[in-house]
């Protein structure tokens, strides 16, 4: 480090960086913390209060008349509003004008001669001197503070109840061969491109590049009647696993073939021709030679390929439809925004499990992410 | 069971794949061996595979290049000259409609607003983080995690944000963090992404989110590929941090950032999937693209209007084409 820049200012950057990492990742982490949340302290209380005992207000409905027992000439119904969950009763009352009238332990005389006595851990009697009647129980509001509570049930929920363990499978289906096809492909092509001189090379080059910023959207309709036409006529359903590998080997290849064809380029040339001068054909040279050597550029653009079809909505729900069978996790929250878009016990823990996999493809394998970004953007930068 | 058949189906996927290449050269080599023959019929054969050889490597990509980008693009420009079934010829009657929908106007506007604000900010923030973190030793750390939203798929980045925006009418406890934010220093709290104009920006804010972590990566790779003597002769003439940075580095890697910024451009063009899940275009911030999906489907779908929605997002995109290939073949002119 420059000594020069030693001084207050460095001081400023680390403080600057700091709060542009904050800034970055506390949106991640909101999620993460919610969706581990008990998802009723979750609806009232902001993540950021998660550590915190919240207090929070509610009511309860007494069983009905049915359930009081006699007790010493005195008809008793009785229970727990808190029904054995952690938390504590801070203050109830029977009327919504005064929710918070009477500490725990004190009786409270509600208007038809019920004495009405709440206790700190949420078990409350209802005694009167004769028989109670009426079908609907007496309302109890009450004040209770919880503690703060992490729990791995709302990823139970979501795994069983929402479609998300299926949707995840569709997710994989679609996303590794549709990483491992186009690799293939564009190896040879990039090969070809790179080493093998045959006419018209410059302009296929030039194409490959211009299709590089050929946006999806250009190719939905046209594919979309293609698939049918094709579906149709050979008997087939038009949205099948194979048509989405085949849809996102399309839209990945020109990235994928510039890529390895600017690394394989790079390549020394003694290597190939003392190859050839032991008699090794093309095939060889490439399964045997170029393919090891080219490892770091096919394992950036995997994870690349990777990343982006497992995150795909568009291609999915356009080519695999949008039945409860077919949908990937993508188009599943989607879906579940629309349909449980105030449940966020649901709606985070989802989020977290579509982002989990990329996340740990992320950190695992960030090196060569970075240099596949490096390689296709900045060439001799 | 579901897990096994969709094992088995990418395994005879990339198998078959695999076989194509493997059987082509075989037979090829089998056709015309050059092994093993005399001079003449060797010398002759070689050149025959050598001529069939790089299409034989080349074909299963110019099948998939031209089915799923050339041909399209050209069926989108004729589809969009039909009318929605795509039967009929109806001229340019769909880009008439186009220029009097409200709702296209809306897009195209928002759209300008998105291609103006998302690669600015992305790549400014992109620059000053990889400036910033050139400078300390945790910047490696700091750098994963300000990259780290680019693994996140927009959708899940929408739930992110949506949680974040989220709101809860006055009076109750806030549990979007930015509503808590303006709660906490006396204001009001407002559902913000259904804010007419101002909603834009909010969604922005996702994409830029996603994207300032790639700007931040190469733009730092090409910080560090800037001479060290030209920054030390700076220092000695005197110059301070600022001038240091955007007088003597920033000039020098003016190709790398519009490299940046022109591939977040492109991308800026194609992304419905934030619009889709935030808002789908409703409170005014429709873009092209979600338009386009829109029109895809709706009342079951009116393939011409959404073919000449696309073509004017192609439109768009030109320009960057004709750029990259004339960068390119610069570069390998030189090779």
């Amino acid at each position: 480090m420059n000594p020069s820049t030693r001084s207050p200012l460095t001081w400023a950057v680390h403080v600057s960086v700091l709060l542009l990492v904050v800034l970055w990742t506390m949106p991640t982490a909101g999620l993460l913390i919610s969706s581990l949340r008990d998802k009723d302290q979750l609806a009232v209380s902001g993540w950021w209060t998660a550590l915190a005992t919240s207090s929070r207000n509610s009511v309860a409905r007494a069983p009905s008349a049915d359930s009081q027992v006699e007790r010493d000439g005195k008809f008793v119904i009785s229970g727990n509003f808190l029904g054995g969950q952690p938390g504590q009763v801070s203050a109830f009352g029977f009327s919504s004008r005064e929710p918070a009238k009477f500490k725990p332990g004190e009786t409270a005389e509600l208007n038809d001669g019920e004495r009405l006595t709440v206790q700190e851990d949420g078990s409350f009697e209802i005694v009167s001197d004769k028989r109670m009647e009426g079908s609907r129980g007496q309302r109890i509001f009450f004040t209770s503070a919880t503690p703060p509570r992490f729990t791995l049930e709302n990823y139970g929920e979501v795994l069983s109840a929402e479609g998300i363990g299926r949707s995840f499978i569709n997710s994989l289906t679609v996303a590794v061969p549709s990483t491992v096809i186009p690799i293939l492909i564009a190896a040879f092509a990039a090969y070809a491109l790179a080493w093998m001189p045959f006419p018209g090379r410059a302009i296929l080059l030039a194409v490959v590049v211009g299709l590089l910023v050929v946006p999806l959207q250009m190719s939905l309709i046209p594919l979309l009647k293609l698939y049918n036409g094709v579906g149709a006529f050979f008997g087939v359903p038009a949205k099948t696993y194979m048509g989405i590998w085949l849809a996102h080997t399309g839209f990945g290849l020109p990235l994928a073939i510039y890529l390895l064809r600017n690394y394989m380029a790079g390549l020394p040339r003694e290597i190939m021709e003392s190859a050839r001068v032991d008699g090794a054909s093309d095939f060889d040279i490439f399964v045997k030679i170029i393919l090891p050597l080219s490892f770091p550029a096919l394992a950036s653009f995997a994870i690349f390929q990777f990343l982006w079809t497992w995150n795909d909505l568009l291609v999915a729900i356009v080519f695999l439809g949008t039945g409860q069978d077919q949908l990937v996790l993508t188009g599943r929250l989607v879906n579940l925004l629309g349909s449980r878009g105030g449940n966020w016990e649901i709606l985070t823990a989802s989020a977290f499990i579509t982002i989990v996999v990329p996340l740990i493809v992320f950190f695992a394998l960030q090196r060569y992410l970075v240099r596949g970004l490096l390689a296709g953007s900045v060439k001799g930068g | 069971m579901q897990l096994v058949a969709a094992i088995l189906m990418m395994i005879a996927g990339v198998l078959a794949c695999a076989a194509y290449f493997w059987s082509t050269n075989f037979i090829l080599d089998w056709i015309f061996p050059s092994k093993g023959l005399s001079g003449a019929a060797a010398s002759r054969n070689l050149r025959i595979t050598n001529a069939i050889r790089p299409w034989l490597f080349l074909a299963p990509a110019l099948f998939a290049l031209t089915i799923y980008l050339i041909y399209p693009v050209i069926q989108s420009a004729i589809l969009s000259l039909h009318d929605r079934g795509g039967l009929n010829f109806v001229g340019l009657r769909n880009y008439v409609w186009m220029i009097n929908d409200g709702e296209f106007r809306q897009s195209i506007f928002n759209n300008f607003l998105w291609l103006l604000v998302v690669p600015a900010l992305s790549t400014f923030f992109g620059l000053i983080i990889a400036a910033l973190t050139d400078r300390i030793w945790w910047g490696n750390i700091a750098k994963t995690l300000i990259f780290m939203p680019m693994a996140i798929s927009f959708v899940g980045a929408a739930v992110i944000w949506k949680f974040i925006y989220d709101y809860r009418a006055e009076g109750s406890e806030q549990i979007g963090l930015l509503n808590a934010i303006v709660v906490a220093f006396g204001g009001l709290p407002e559902a913000w992404i259904t804010l007419p104009f101002w909603n834009n920006f909010f969604l922005m804010v996702i994409l830029i989110w996603i994207q300032t972590g790639f700007a931040m990566v190469i733009l730092s790779a090409a910080l560090r590929g800037i001479p060290e003597e030209t920054i030390e002769a700076a220092v000695i003439d005197g110059a301070n941090g600022w001038q240091i940075f955007f007088k003597i580095m920033v000039p020098q890697i003016w190709g790398t950032i519009a490299v940046v910024w022109t591939t977040i451009t492109i991308l800026v063009l194609k992304v419905f999937d934030i619009v889709l899940a935030m808002t789908n275009g409703q409170w005014q911030s429709q873009v092209l693209a979600n338009l386009m999906f829109d029109w895809m489907f709706r009342g079951g779908g009116d393939f011409g209007r959404g073919a000449s929605i696309a073509v004017v997002i192609m439109v768009l995109v030109i320009p960057i084409m004709i750029w990259n290939i004339r960068n390119a073949t610069k570069e390998m002119g030189g090779r």
